[in-house]
């Protein structure tokens, strides 16, 4: 059961991320990906990995995704105009693919991984994976940490208002 | 494992050559980074792929200070797609083709 489940999130995966970098309209784009990166957190689930495919979910879909529809409403970036043709070209793909995705989600429910062939007979448990996380790789969270904080320095640092006295310089 | 390693690994690079041409054909700033974006999770599906075949947590460690290094990655990137967007009104790559100094 989790093979097929495998292939068919892998095609809906792929199909996603096709559709994502050919668009014209940015937020058409991230929408695509949004789809493409539940696609992948199913993946991981299958694969063993319920935690990270958690926080598949809550960081990239939820934070880094939400952070580029940010920039692009805020520096007006999407196409004003309606496309041409009719509406469900748009949307379409969209629902297909996101009916496929939750389609997928109840076939898993349905088939209790615990229960049904096929299944990973390995996972890493939130339990396992924190004991190895902080306690053999405790240097590297620290360095990440540290990166993150470099991180939002610099973006404020890059993305900071202009000044007259910086604009002046600009100019010479 | 659900599925030959073999497979994940296709998977995994077809992913990455896609978000590869994205990166190297498109023009806008925005799917540039997105095109970024793919290749890091293709990366992450071999890490998380190689975990399952190993059944060692260590690939799923790497992918979440994958995760760290790509929210970093990106609120840098970003913040320079504003600032060039305040700088010349465009993120059209080509338009920054020239070096001061």
């Amino acid at each position: 059961m989790s093979t097929v489940l495998f292939y068919i999130l892998a095609c809906t995966a792929l199909v996603a991320t096709g559709l994502a970098i050919t668009r014209r309209n940015p937020v058409h784009a991230v929408i695509y990906l949004v789809n493409a990166l539940f696609a992948l957190a199913l993946i991981f689930y299958l694969l063993g990995a319920p935690l990270v495919a958690a926080w598949e979910v809550i960081i990239y879909a939820g934070a880094i995704m939400v952070l580029f529809l940010f920039i692009i409403m805020m520096l007006e970036l999407a196409p004003a105009e309606e496309p041409r043709g009719p509406g469900w070209l748009s949307w379409g793909p969209v629902l297909l693919l996101s009916a496929v995705l939750l389609g997928a989600i109840v076939l898993l429910m349905a088939f209790d991984p615990a229960a049904a062939e096929g299944v990973p007979s390995w996972y890493a448990s939130p339990r396992t994976f924190g004991y190895v996380l902080f306690k053999e790789y405790a240097l590297a969270v620290e360095i990440v940490s540290f990166q993150l904080l470099f991180a939002a320095v610099g973006a404020f640092y890059v993305g900071r208002a202009e000044t007259p006295k910086r604009a002046a310089e600009a100019k010479r | 494992m659900i599925v030959p390693f073999a497979h994940v690994l296709t998977f995994a690079a077809a992913l990455f050559v896609m978000g590869l041409a994205c990166v190297l054909a498109r023009r806008n700033l925005i799917m540039i980074l997105i095109g970024v974006e793919v290749m890091l999770n293709a990366v992450g599906v071999v890490l998380v792929g190689a975990s399952a075949l190993w059944r060692q947590v260590d690939g799923q460690v790497f992918v979440i200070f994958l995760m760290a290094m790509t929210s970093a990655e990106v609120s840098i990137s970003l913040a320079m797609v504003v600032y060039l967007r305040r700088r010349k009104g465009t993120i059209n790559a080509d338009a920054f083709d020239g070096m001061k100094g």
